[in-house]
């Protein structure tokens, strides 16, 4: 099959590619721009271990076909940290041991970064059923709702 | 025993920093068995049988070999013949031969120059079946008219006149079972049944394999043991072992699933048949869910005999496990001595029958028949303690196995702690909470083993005093961090400056993987040896330089220092001053230690949940949690708990939601997140933790295996919660709301 030139924006940098149109953004990201940070848990949109930004909407990245990136941007876990510092959610993931094997964590983050982008002080109850599609299989999510907690409340002293 | 007094001396053991490849996670550098590529690399696809058992005729690749950018196409005719037993299991559920065993079984691999191209060659392979009966419960698979799936593979174990289908049986015990139950005042008995789970790791298999024309290759994989897939892929393979390197990613959840091989050898013999170019294999959600991993499903009869006063007279169980199609992989040597570890009972009885069902080849999942024989023995504790109105943690502790007991599987317990983690679950302030109505509690205990197992650990003292330590055991939750912890407490360093690394398989001897609760307690147990042996090479370097008896220094802080008629003669000499002069004074400085680590120590935990039930749907909600445990020593609290917090969530998972569901197709009916459903966030509560440390005499720090005890007692405690709550009392899971409400309409 023919593949399709796509020009597009990732974590603020430009970047383009050659896509089949059946690739999923997820394909794209990690097996031709090399951002592996995104992973695969299932490929059906049911793990949200593969989330990313797309024009700063919370998506799966596996349910995104590459082709459909065409001049819109797209946020990684890569681009979380910024000029070489942590964001608040990151460094209370790791002081919080809110990981044990860390392969939903990216997913995670980025979820979370979505919902305090528009909610700044949510509950626990609020913070659950936001990241209720990011499917952790090691913690039983406690220390990942406390960390996002924490973060939340740093950001808000920050602001 | 003095706990707090021995906790107090130490420095860094027992504190919460910051795991070293926290960093690598958060930022999404860590790389998994997918994130790598190699030059020339092909990506592979795995053609799969619809049918759960199935004779094949015949596979045609010759339309997906004619198929631009296709390298290799392999069959079951692409490894040797000839092997047995638990070899011969591996190698056909690698790749089925003349029959698939169930659906989902694999039975041709292609590799192409793109995933896509693949994945439309697997689809260009042409199989021909004929299908056969298929059976897959595990009670319908010991009927007599049962089909059978390989006759011939019982074991001289099995008692005559049994279906082919029942191919191990096991039984002991100890006393006299029927004068234990004559003694009681109250005997009841039950069967209960559990259904298949998934570890349900998110991270599915992947592996990037090479193998030359030559017999030496390399493998890159995401795995709890890599020593287990060398061996068990050169065995497959036919070549040997010592010519295959295997390096272990870092591993997205494995939970027992990942201590063996699934798919592994394919990546190498595509690779062997296409010129030796490396080949990449990662599975799907479903194939992980079709083909790997589950746990076995059980049907279980329990007995036991009670006093009015709580005291267990006797106990009996008869267990019924199916592992799939193969032999040796049901959990059911590990199911019956759980079913009664936590109590002393002077008179008990086992029995257990493995059964072979047309289902894939189970594979361990955190304390491999624990949560089975849990449940059925906890539930049927419940119901007996409701039926005397008895306390049913006083009843536990009253009953409950001590130092000095004789425990239910024969060993006689050494020091454990269920008696201080029954004390401490009774005086938590959940135990008191109000409930609501539509609301109940349940509690459970459960118990897992602590395992040895082959160890290799290297330590290296560097030029400026840092220590690195080479370990053998994929770093599954955090084990690095507590290794890196003990070695600094027992070299007196910093814990910065100590890095642990998970080596590939030719740096160390051999170590059995990261299974049994065993990376911290055997891996940790070698790396304090391993330090304490470089400790001594330090002390001697330090003695020569001082022209002294090695004898005569001592290690404090990490320094060497001059000890005895000696003290204060000369200054000590740092870890970081010994190092930097070290090539001048006799050569690198390392030390090293191999074993199988005796000095395991048992864990023990309870589990209190708060749960209500709608009565109108007959959904359950988890509304408070608490798992108790003992640790021996919490060597990083904060990794404890998470072991407690992430057994609890996967014990409610299959509690409430989880189990494989097969057609009458013999067909797995959910083999995707969306339908095999693992609890999400909004599922749970917080899960409260309190760590109980009664340490393990056979540990330098008192470690015991924390891993695995978490989910043994969650099944049955939510069980017994929901029966509290709606009256409801569930002996086959899950307790799905239709189960639940049913259950409820036919009690009114």
């Amino acid at each position: 099959m023919s593949r399709i030139h796509i020009t597009t924006t990732v974590n603020g940098e430009a970047a383009e590619f050659l896509t089949d149109p059946r690739e999923t953004l997820l394909d794209v990201l990690r097996n031709q721009l090399g951002l592996t940070g995104s992973k695969e848990g299932c490929g059906t949109g049911d793990c949200g271990a593969c989330s990313v930004l797309l024009d700063g909407v919370l998506v799966s990245s596996c349910l995104v076909l590459g082709v459909e990136v065409q001049g819109k941007t797209v946020e990684t876990i890569e681009g979380m940290a910024t000029d070489g510092a942590l964001h608040p959610l990151q460094r209370h993931f790791i002081e919080h041991a809110a990981l044990q094997c860390g392969f939903c964590t990216p997913g995670i983050l980025v979820a979370a970064k979505a919902l305090l982008a528009q909610n700044d002080n949510p509950t626990e109850t609020e913070i659950r059923y936001w990241l209720a599609g990011n499917l952790c299989r090691c913690t039983g999510y406690d220390k990942i709702v406390r960390a996002v907690q924490d973060a939340a409340a740093e950001m808000r002293g920050a602001a | 025993m003095p706990k707090d007094e021995l906790k107090a001396g130490f420095r860094l053991v027992g504190t919460r920093p910051n795991r070293p490849d926290g960093l690598d996670k958060v930022t999404g550098r860590a790389r998994y068995g997918a994130d790598i590529v190699a030059a020339n690399m092909l990506h592979a696809a795995v053609v799969r049988s619809p049918y759960a058992h199935a004779r094949i005729k015949k596979i045609d690749a010759s339309r997906a070999l004619a198929l631009e950018g296709v390298k290799a196409v392999v069959t079951r005719a692409d490894f040797p013949t000839g092997l047995t037993g638990e070899d011969w299991n591996l190698q056909e559920n690698t790749i089925a031969g003349d029959t698939a065993l169930y659906d989902g079984h694999a039975v041709a691999a292609v590799a192409a120059t793109s995933a896509l191209v693949a994945q439309d060659a697997a689809r260009l392979i042409e199989v021909e079946y004929e299908v056969l009966p298929h059976v897959t419960d595990v009670d319908a698979a010991m009927a007599p008219d049962a089909p059978v799936i390989r006759a011939g593979n019982a074991d001289h174990s099995v008692p005559e006149g049994m279906h082919p289908n029942v191919v191990r049986y096991i039984d002991f015990g100890h006393g006299d079972i029927e004068a234990g139950f004559a003694a009681a005042d109250l005997v009841r008995e039950g069967t209960y049944k559990t259904e298949a789970t998934h570890q349900g790791y998110i991270e599915p298999h992947a592996c990037l394999g090479q193998l030359g024309a030559d017999g030496r290759g390399e493998m890159w994989v995401c795995t709890q043991g890599h020593w287990y897939i060398r061996r068990m892929c050169a065995a497959v393979l036919g070549i040997e072992a010592a010519n295959l390197r295997v390096t272990p990613s870092e591993i997205g959840g494995g939970f027992g699933g990942k201590t063996t091989i699934f798919m592994e050898p394919l990546a190498l013999a595509l690779s062997r048949k296409a010129g030796g170019r490396p080949v990449k294999l990662v599975m799907s959600r479903a194939e992980v869910l079709r083909a790997t991993g589950p746990t076995a499903s059980a049907s279980m009869d329990v007995k036991i005999g009670m006093k009015k006063d709580g005291t267990i007279t006797a106990g009996q169980v008869n267990f019924r496990m199916q592992g799939g199609a193969f032999f040796g992989m049901s959990p059911i040597a590990e199911a019956l001595p759980c079913a009664f570890a936590c109590y002393d009972i002077p008179n008990l009885m086992h029995e257990g029958y493995e059964v072979l069902a047309n289902r894939p080849k189970a594979a361990a999942y955190r304390a491999p028949g624990s949560p089975m024989a849990a449940f059925a023995v906890e539930s049927l504790l419940d119901e007996m303690c409701r039926e005397l109105s008895l306390d049913p943690l006083q009843v536990r502790l009253k009953n409950a196995a001590k130092e000095g007991t004789k425990s239910s599987y024969g060993p006689t317990y050494n020091r454990i702690g269920l008696v201080e983690t029954l004390e401490a679950t009774m005086a938590h302030p959940n135990l008191s909470a109000p409930l609501g109505p539509n609301q109940g509690r349940g509690v459970a205990a459960g118990f897992w083993f602590n395992h040895g197992g082959e160890t290799s650990v290297s330590l290296q003292i560097g030029e400026d005093g840092t220590v690195g330590v080479s370990v053998g055991t994929p770093d599954i939750g955090g084990s690095r961090a507590s290794i890196a912890l003990m070695v600094a407490e027992t070299l007196g360093i910093e814990y910065e400056a100590v890095r642990v690394n998970v080596v590939e398989t030719g740096s160390l001897g051999v170590n059995e993987p990261t299974h049994g609760s065993r990376a911290t307690f055997a891996s940790g147990k070698a790396a304090v040896e391993a330090a304490e042996s470089a400790i001594k090479q330090m002390c001697a370097r330090a003695a020569a330089e001082w022209g002294i008896d090695p004898e005569a220094v001592e290690w404090v802080d990490g320094a060497a220092r001059p000890a005895g008629e000696n003290a204060g003669k000369f200054p000590p000499l740092t870890i970081g001053e010994i190092g930097a002069k070290m090539g001048g004074t006799g050569g690198p400085i390392s030390g090293h230690h191999e074993s199988v680590p005796g000095g395991v120590g048992a864990s023990f935990g309870v589990h209190v949940v708060d749960v209500e039930v709608d009565p109108e749907t007959g959904k359950s909600t988890v509304l408070r949690y608490l798992v108790v445990q003992d640790a021996g020593r919490a060597i990083h609290p904060a990794y404890v708990e998470g072991q407690y917090q992430g057994g609890a969530a996967q014990g409610i998972g299959w509690a409430l939601n989880e189990e494989y569901i097969y057609g009458a197709d013999g067909r797995l009916q959910n083999p995707m997140f969306l339908d095999y459903r693992i609890p999400v966030a909004s599922d749970l509560p917080m899960i409260d933790t309190v760590i109980v440390e009664v340490p393990n005499p056979g540990h330098p720090y008192g470690v015991r295996g924390v891993g695995e005890t978490g989910i043994a007692p969650p099944l049955a405690a939510v069980a017994n919660a929901v029966a509290a709550a709606s009256g409801a009392r569930l002996r086959t899971l899950p307790l799905s709301p239709p189960k639940v409400l049913a259950a409820i309409k036919a009690g009114q």
